[in-house]
Formats: structure tokens, C-alpha cells, sequence
């Protein structure tokens, strides 16, 4: 299967390990992993933000760089739920906007439900012998609501001990540039978000979004916790020969 | 209540900041919020049909609104036709103006009061003081937030920001008799409240009450409460003024059997709450007048996104789950209604025009949570990005917002702004400066890559 | 323009491009419930009201020994039998706040939700006399308790003042944590007549 990579702009600019791993991963289940480069940014930041008027020049710009592909692979359960979700939402039903979005949303994936619903594969061969805890983020949870997705493929990785996040539903408090708008109390969110983390005893946080980690990471990086944060498709990469 | 939010300085993101610091209020915040969050979710999922109900409720709502104009008049034929007065209000001056006249006109100088979001949003009790009528709380959280004059926090428990320690000090301060040697035990302080109020529901001769729903079709008036208080209102004194929201209306009798199954389960978290009463016009002999208020609901009703918000029937399910309400407490949202659903109610009632309001539809994550559990369907992440879309924003915020739009828009300028960065990325501070500091102050910045996967890409995987 | 008229303008305004809608009653409307009397008694009882089933022969008897050495508020219409030899209170406001309770019959039940409704007819007295003596003694037959919510709606005449009971007067104000008793009866005892 052709799959395209939405590598979303935060992984393209700060994370690029965690697309390595994705390409890396879909190659060894046998999917051809194509990168379209003219590909940018899904617009949330500044739809969510209040400038719609660009959100929407960006979300054009998505749905004509991934028209034509079977499978659109996201590694981030936000900017999927973005595109599926909002896009929608930001045209006029019955408009030719509509009919494009229409025509890509549906092929948007995110990384773990790409895997169990399209792949149908749990068992990915990775090996990874760390404790690790998961946080669901909203967005996969109440937006595209992957369920138990993640953790079903987190329970086939070899060595991984899975240790239950308390209070694992609720918001670490990154909420985009709410983090910068409301800080105080993002800030407390996340605090809360840390203890939690800090009490399963876990080496590892992983999450299938990355600027949630990077807000939770950064506290946790502030605070010398000792705890690192990997997305889950970096885990899912890792087998007994690269790990 | 001892005054009115309007007009309040500040706005979210401060007021939550001083917020965060009370680790008593967190603490009180916390343990209510999560108590009630537990219950909820045991008797909704005791129901097998809650999302059968959950979408019945929206649709009836949302008949409601679409046909407000002929069920409004229905109503009026049927509360007039059942011996009330129905009075229409177009703001809240007007609505203060006929509650004062008809008070007056029964020479009475004291009236008791059921908890009414309507009357707290309109200042009734203010605007009444204003005439020398003076008028009694009688739920028990808000006699507490009155005697201890203090704003509400929340929609159904308004002193939630208060542990049974502090209600013990302001009842012992505030109250002309307690109960000798009254402890804060909460039954103790409930009993201080009936002794408190007992004497008065027993005298007053005017009531005045809110509704949780209005019948269409039979013109029939609904209170759904805990502690009697509502029934004493109702029920006993010779006259009884509701003033209720246009959008409290309901099609028809069987639509309760909906609305009485989601109300109690998301608000209290009850199967029931104790009692409800239902009457159509005047009822016992009682003089009804009952006062319909638009106070900005009709330019809420013109919005095509945020007139969802219409629908809320105040269950306060969204504020118990909400973890920006639990951090930041009732008071920061500078309104009656606060936490999501007021973070949406709020700025179509008032506009934008203060910093304050302007704030609000900011003052959430978008974590979806208060949508999840919203019996009524309300898609408050929906309307809050639509607010932010019509929110006045900052010269700076918007100037970056747009070179960011620019950048973002075209990935070649992407790549070279990722390459400048990364050239650049040892010389990145700890703190960052200006309005970026707000993320550096508690968090670590992530490590800027050596590379951009876009050019790890066309290095190595370009074919 | 009057205050109506405008309201009802801006309204029409207001949604004139508005879509229609059709409700989906999706939901329950006649629960299967095997046992409505056993459900009802737990669910009373989870309020912290006191519960009894009893056959309707031993009823009487149950009420006489309750009510016994009170002074009870006997609403017209109610049974004799069920009156008991209770010393009756008088009906003024004054007569309602010293008596020692009221006994009455219902209008209608819910099990599901562990409700009594009343609806002021014979036996159920006015809502003053249900609601200001400090115990609520009521009697609710077999055949007058249904599954759940929609069936009790569909039973009741909104021309008539009703009062839903789902135990006794109680408040969450303090910490959210339920506590009984507050201004309605501070005891609610339930006699299921079967």
C-alpha cells in the first residue's frame, strides 16, 4: 500500500526522530511511505487561535497535497482530528471546498489507528523492555476516539511493562497556545499531568502527540524528574536489532 | 448576593493566576469537583439509553429554538388561560422595573427567593434593594454566598469555593442565632439554615423563582431542587413571580420525560433530585405572574454556531469536569455562568467589548471534555473557536499570527525558517523573552534538532 | 413597539434561515422491569428514606403504630383506614408547623428513579400540608408504582399541581456531600401496599 506521510510542521521542525520512526515502522509492515514535500502545517494553531482566515488558507494548501493518496498517516492524533473533525466545519456545506475536504479527511489517519484498522496488524515485532506509561491527549481520546488502540499495540511490544496513568483523561494543559495564553493555569494542569506521571514509577511517558509531550517533557525536564518522553511511534520503531 | 459581576476588571488568564495560588480554593475546588464527577458518571451509566436520551434532548431543544416565536405565544394562551399574568422583558432593566411593580403593588417590603440563574444574571436583588424591598436566598449555597457577601462560583452550588469550615465561621458571624455550640459537620449547618429560614417561609407573602422548564403546550412551570426551600417558595407565600429565560421553553408535557432523566443524573449526579414541582397558572389560590426575559438571548439565537448555546439547561456537568474550572474557580470567568458552558454564554450575552469578556473564549484547552458529558449535545469547543474567530485580538499577537500564517503557508519558506532555526540552535535561551517567557517559565523548551525531517528527507529518501 | 412584539420580531429574525428539526425518541419509553415493588423499595431506600412492603391488609395496622402519640395532618380523601386513630392537626400554617406529620396517599411512582409523585388529589392533601410537617408518611399501592420516568409523565394531568419526592429534603451544598434534611420533611417513610 502508498501511503502519504503528514509529518505535521511540529515533528517536521522539532521532532524528526519521531517521522524516522514512522517511515522506518510502515516500511517493515510492507507499506510504501511516500513524503509529500510540499506539504506544511494542518492550521489548527491558528484556526483554534482565532485567525481563521489563514487556518483556511492552510487547510487548502493540505487538501492539495494529499488528494489522490489511498492512506494519509499522521503521527499526531490532533492534527488528524483537525483535518477530520474541524475542516468540516470551516467550508460551506455543498461548496467545492466542502467537496475536497470531502474527498481527503476520510484517508487521514492517525498512526495507531492506521495500524489496528487499515494494517489490521496489533503485533508490530517491537521490542522495547522499559516501563512506560501512556497519556491518551484529547484529541485522540474525545476527538477521533482511538479508544484503546495505542495501548493494544503498546501490549504486543516485547520487554514493555505498561503501567496505567491515574486520572489518565484528563488534559495535560498544552491546549495549543492556550500554554502561552493562560499559562497559570496550563502550567497547574501540567503539574498535575507530572505527578501522576512521577507515581506509576515509569521510565518512559509516551503519547501519539507530540507538543502534548513537549509540554509535559518541558515540566518534567524543568523539574530534573528523570523521566523521558517518546512518542509511540518512536517505541513502535524500536525493535531488537535497532534498539 | 451583594453585587453584580458586571463590569468587573481584569480578566481570565489574571484572575485565574491569583486563583491557582489559593491552595485552600484548590483544594475545596478539587474535592467537590471530583465527588461529583464520580457520582455522575455512576448514574449515567446506569442508564442503557443515555445517548437515545442525550440526543432526544438536543432535538427538542433545538425544535424549541427554531420555533420560539410560536411557542412562547403558546405558552402565554396557556399560563393566561390557566389564571397568570405573563409579562415580556426585553433586558434586564425591564425585567427589574416589572419585578419592583408587581412587589410593590402587593405593599409587601421582603421577598423570599428560589435560586434563579435568570434573576443573579439580571441583579434582580440589587435593582430591588434599590426600592427598599429586601430579598432572602433561601437555597442554602447561596445564603452562604450571601451572608458571606461573596459572588457565586458555580451554577449549582455557588459556594463551592467554600469548605464547611469556612460556611461555619461566616454562619456564626452572620447568622442574628445559630445553634449553640454548632460544629461544621455538614448537617449541622443545614439544620442552622432551616432554623435560620424556617420563621420566614412561614411569614412571606411573595416568592420569587427561575424555572428549569417551561411547557408549551400546557403552560405548565417546572423547579427541580434539593432542599425544599423551592417548595416553601412556590408553594406557600400569596404571591409568586418566576422570571425565566425565552429559551427555558419546552414543546410539550412528554418532552419531561427527557429533560427530568438527563437534569438530575449530570447535575447532582442523583437519579432523582428530592423534589420537584410542576404547576400551570395560578395554582391554590396563589397570584402568578410570570416574567419571559430575552436579555441578549435573541442575538444569541442569530448566531448560526453559537446558538447551540441556547440550548444549556444549567446542569453544571461541564464545570465539574472541566480541568481549567477546577484550577482557576468561578470567580475568574467574572460571571454568572461561569466555566465552559459561561465561557461560551457569556460573550454572546455581553459581546466582547470588556477585556474580560474577550478572554473567555480562551480560557479553555479544548480538551472536549465538557462536550462529552453535555446531556444537551452543546459542542462548546465548536462555539468557543468560533468566538476566538470573532474575538479582538492584539496588534503583536496578530502580527505574529500572521508571519506565521506566511511561513506556514508555503513550504519553502517553512524549510528556510526550519534551517534558520536550526543554525541558530545553541544560541537559544533558557527564558524566553516577552510574551514567549510565558512558556519558559515552568517548562524547558524542547531541543531544536540538527536537522528538519524535511531535509533529513530529501537527503536520504528523495528518489 | 411593545416589549412582546419586539422580542417576537427579533426571534423570527433570529432563525428564519434555521433548518428544521425531527426529534429522535430513541430512548425508553416502557422499561422491562421484573420486580417494580422490589426495584422501587431499594431505590426509596438508597435515599436514606424509610422503606416497607407490606399487604395491603396489614397496612392499617403499620400506619396506626407508626403515627401512634403524633398528631397527624389527615388530608380529605384519604382513607379511613389509613387515618388510624392519629389525634388530627388543624390547617392553618401554624397547625401545619407544630403537627407531628402527614399521611398520605400518591398519585403515581417511578421505580427506576425510587419517585412518589402527588398530584393534590383525594388523599394527598395540598402542597402545604405535604410540606411542612417535619414527616412524610406515604402510601403508595402496588399498582400505582411504573418502570421509569416517561411511563410516570404519561400517567400525570399537568393541569394539576404536582410534587415529585425522591426521599427525603436534602442538600450537596457543603463539599458536594449529600446530607438529609433541610426545610421539606426530614423523614420520609414509604409504605408499599402490595
Amino acid at each position: 500500500m502508498r501511503v502519504a506521510l503528514f509529518i505535521t510542521c511540529v515533528n517536521d521542525t522539532l521532532f524528526p526522530g519521531t517521522g524516522k520512526a514512522v517511515v522506518s515502522l510502515l516500511r517493515r509492515l510492507g507499506c510504501e511511505v511516500d513524503f509529500p514535500a510540499a506539504q506544511t502545517c494542518c492550521g489548527q494553531m491558528h484556526v483554534n487561535t482565532g485567525y481563521r482566515e489563514e487556518g483556511v488558507r492552510l487547510a487548502r494548501h493540505f487538501t492539495e497535497v494529499f488528494s489522490g493518496y489511498d492512506a494519509v498517516v499522521a503521527p499526531s492524533g490532533s492534527c488528524a482530528a483537525m483535518v477530520r473533525e474541524q475542516y468540516p466545519k470551516l467550508v460551506r456545506p455543498g461548496s467545492r471546498g466542502a467537496a475536497a475536504i470531502g474527498e481527503v479527511a476520510p484517508k487521514v489517519y492517525e498512526l495507531s489507528e492506521f495500524l489496528i484498522d487499515v494494517l489490521k496488524v496489533e503485533d508490530v515485532g517491537a521490542y522495547f523492555p522499559h516501563r512506560v506509561t501512556y497519556h491518551p491527549t484529547c484529541h485522540s481520546l474525545r476527538g477521533l476516539r482511538l479508544g484503546d488502540r495505542p495501548a493494544r499495540l503498546l501490549s504486543h511490544v516485547r520487554g514493555l511493562e505498561l503501567v496505567p496513568l491515574p486520572a489518565a483523561e484528563e488534559c495535560c494543559g498544552f491546549g495549543g497556545t492556550f500554554a502561552v495564553k493562560n499559562p497559570a493555569v496550563s502550567a497547574a494542569m501540567g503539574a498535575d499531568k507530572v505527578r501522576n506521571v512521577l507515581g506509576t514509577g515509569a521510565e518512559v511517558l509516551c503519547a501519539a502527540d507530540n507538543s502534548c509531550l513537549m509540554h509535559i517533557g518541558g515540566t518534567l525536564n524543568r523539574q530534573k524528574a528523570g523521566v523521558r518522553i517518546m512518542h509511540l511511534a518512536e517505541i513502535l520503531a524500536t525493535t531488537e536489532a535497532t534498539g | 448576593m451583594s453585587g453584580t459581576f458586571l463590569g468587573m476588571p481584569g480578566n481570565f488568564p489574571k484572575n485565574a493566576e491569583k486563583a491557582v495560588q489559593d491552595s485552600q480554593l484548590r483544594f475545596n475546588l478539587r474535592k467537590a469537583t471530583h465527588t461529583i464527577r464520580g457520582k455522575r458518571a455512576s448514574v449515567v451509566d446506569e442508564l442503557p439509553d443515555w445517548q437515545e436520551l442525550r440526543a432526544a434532548g438536543k432535538a427538542i431543544k433545538d425544535e424549541t429554538l427554531r420555533h420560539l416565536d410560536r411557542y412562547l405565544v403558546q405558552l402565554e394562551d396557556a399560563v393566561t388561560g390557566a389564571g397568570g399574568h405573563v409579562h415580556w422583558a426585553r433586558d434586564a432593566a425591564e425585567a427589574n422595573r416589572i419585578v419592583t411593580g408587581l412587589v410593590k403593588a402587593t405593599g409587601e417590603s421582603e421577598v423570599v427567593k428560589v435560586k434563579s440563574m435568570a434573576t443573579q444574571e439580571i441583579g434582580l436583588n440589587e435593582a430591588l434593594a434599590e426600592h427598599g424591598i429586601t430579598a432572602y436566598e433561601t437555597d442554602l449555597a447561596e445564603l452562604i454566598v450571601q451572608l458571606g457577601d461573596d459572588f457565586p462560583s458555580h451554577i449549582l452550588v455557588p459556594a463551592i469555593h467554600r469548605n464547611r469550615a469556612e460556611i461555619r465561621e461566616i454562619f456564626l458571624d452572620k447568622m442574628a442565632e445559630t445553634p449553640e455550640g454548632l460544629t461544621d459537620e455538614p448537617a449541622a449547618l443545614a439544620e442552622a439554615a432551616r432554623l435560620h429560614l424556617r420563621e420566614r417561609f412561614l411569614r412571606s407573602k411573595v416568592a420569587i423563582s427561575g424555572a428549569n422548564f417551561m411547557v408549551a403546550e400546557t403552560g405548565t412551570l417546572v423547579v427541580l431542587e434539593s432542599e425544599g426551600n423551592g417548595r416553601m417558595c412556590l408553594t406557600l407565600p400569596e404571591t409568586l413571580i418566576s422570571v425565566v429565560g425565552i429559551e427555558k421553553l419546552l414543546p410539550s408535557w412528554r418532552d419531561l420525560e427527557v429533560f427530568l432523566q438527563l437534569l438530575p443524573r449530570s447535575s447532582t449526579g442523583e437519579r432523582m433530585n428530592p423534589y420537584t414541582s410542576m404547576w400551570t397558572g395560578a395554582t391554590e389560590g396563589q397570584d402568578f405572574h410570570l416574567v419571559l426575559l430575552d436579555n441578549g438571548r435573541t442575538d444569541v439565537l442569530a448566531d448560526e454556531v453559537g446558538r447551540q448555546a441556547l440550548r444549556c439547561i444549567r446542569c453544571s456537568a461541564c464545570l465539574n469536569v472541566c480541568p481549567v474550572y477546577e484550577r482557576a474557580g468561578g470567580h475568574a470567568y467574572g460571571s454568572v455562568y461561569p466555566g465552559p458552558i459561561g465561557a461560551i454564554l457569556t460573550p454572546q450575552l455581553r459581546g466582547m467589548g470588556s477585556e474580560l469578556d474577550a478572554s473567555l473564549p480562551y480560557a479553555s484547552s479544548l480538551c472536549g471534555a465538557c462536550y462529552d458529558v453535555c446531556p444537551v449535545a452543546i459542542d462548546i469547543p465548536e462555539v468557543l473557536v468560533d468566538l476566538r474567530a470573532k474575538a479582538p485580538h492584539g496588534r503583536a499577537e496578530r502580527a505574529g499570527m500572521r508571519v506565521a500564517g506566511w511561513v506556514l503557508g508555503n513550504e519553502v519558506r517553512l524549510a528556510k525558517a526550519q534551517r534558520l532555526a536550526t543554525r541558530f540552535r545553541k544560541l537559544v535561551p533558557r527564558r524566553l523573552p516577552g510574551p514567549l517567557s510565558a512558556w519558559t517559565d515552568t517548562r524547558d523548551l524542547p531541543e531544536i534538532p540538527e536537522e528538519s525531517f524535511r531535509d533529513w528527507w530529501e537527503r536520504h529518501e528523495r528518489p | 413597539m411593545s416589549a412582546r412584539e419586539e422580542i417576537l420580531g427579533r426571534i423570527r429574525q433570529a432563525v428564519r434561515d434555521a433548518p428544521e428539526v425531527g426529534i429522535p425518541r430513541g430512548y425508553r419509553t416502557a422499561a422491562r422491569v421484573d420486580d417494580l415493588v422490589g426495584l422501587f423499595a431499594e431505590r426509596v431506600d438508597d435515599y436514606r428514606a424509610i422503606v416497607h412492603v407490606l399487604p395491603s391488609a396489614e397496612v392499617p395496622a403499620k400506619i396506626a403504630e407508626l403515627v401512634r402519640g403524633r398528631r397527624m395532618v389527615v388530608p380529605d380523601g384519604l382513607p379511613e383506614e389509613w387515618a388510624g386513630e392519629a389525634e388530627r392537626a388543624g390547617g392553618s400554617l401554624a397547625d401545619l408547623d407544630a403537627a407531628g406529620g402527614v399521611v398520605t396517599g400518591c398519585a403515581v411512582a417511578i421505580a427506576e428513579t425510587g419517585t412518589i409523585v402527588l398530584d393534590a388529589g383525594p388523599g394527598q392533601g395540598t402542597r402545604a400540608q405535604t410540606l411542612v410537617p417535619d414527616y412524610h408518611l406515604c402510601v403508595v399501592r402496588a399498582d400505582q408504582i411504573v418502570a421509569g420516568v416517561p411511563e410516570a409523565v404519561a400517567r400525570l394531568d399537568p393541569a394539576r399541581p404536582l410534587t415529585w419526592i425522591s426521599g427525603p429534603s436534602a442538600t450537596s451544598d457543603i463539599e458536594l456531600n449529600r446530607v438529609e434534611g433541610v426545610h421539606g420533611p426530614r423523614t420520609l417513610e414509604v409504605i408499599v401496599s402490595t
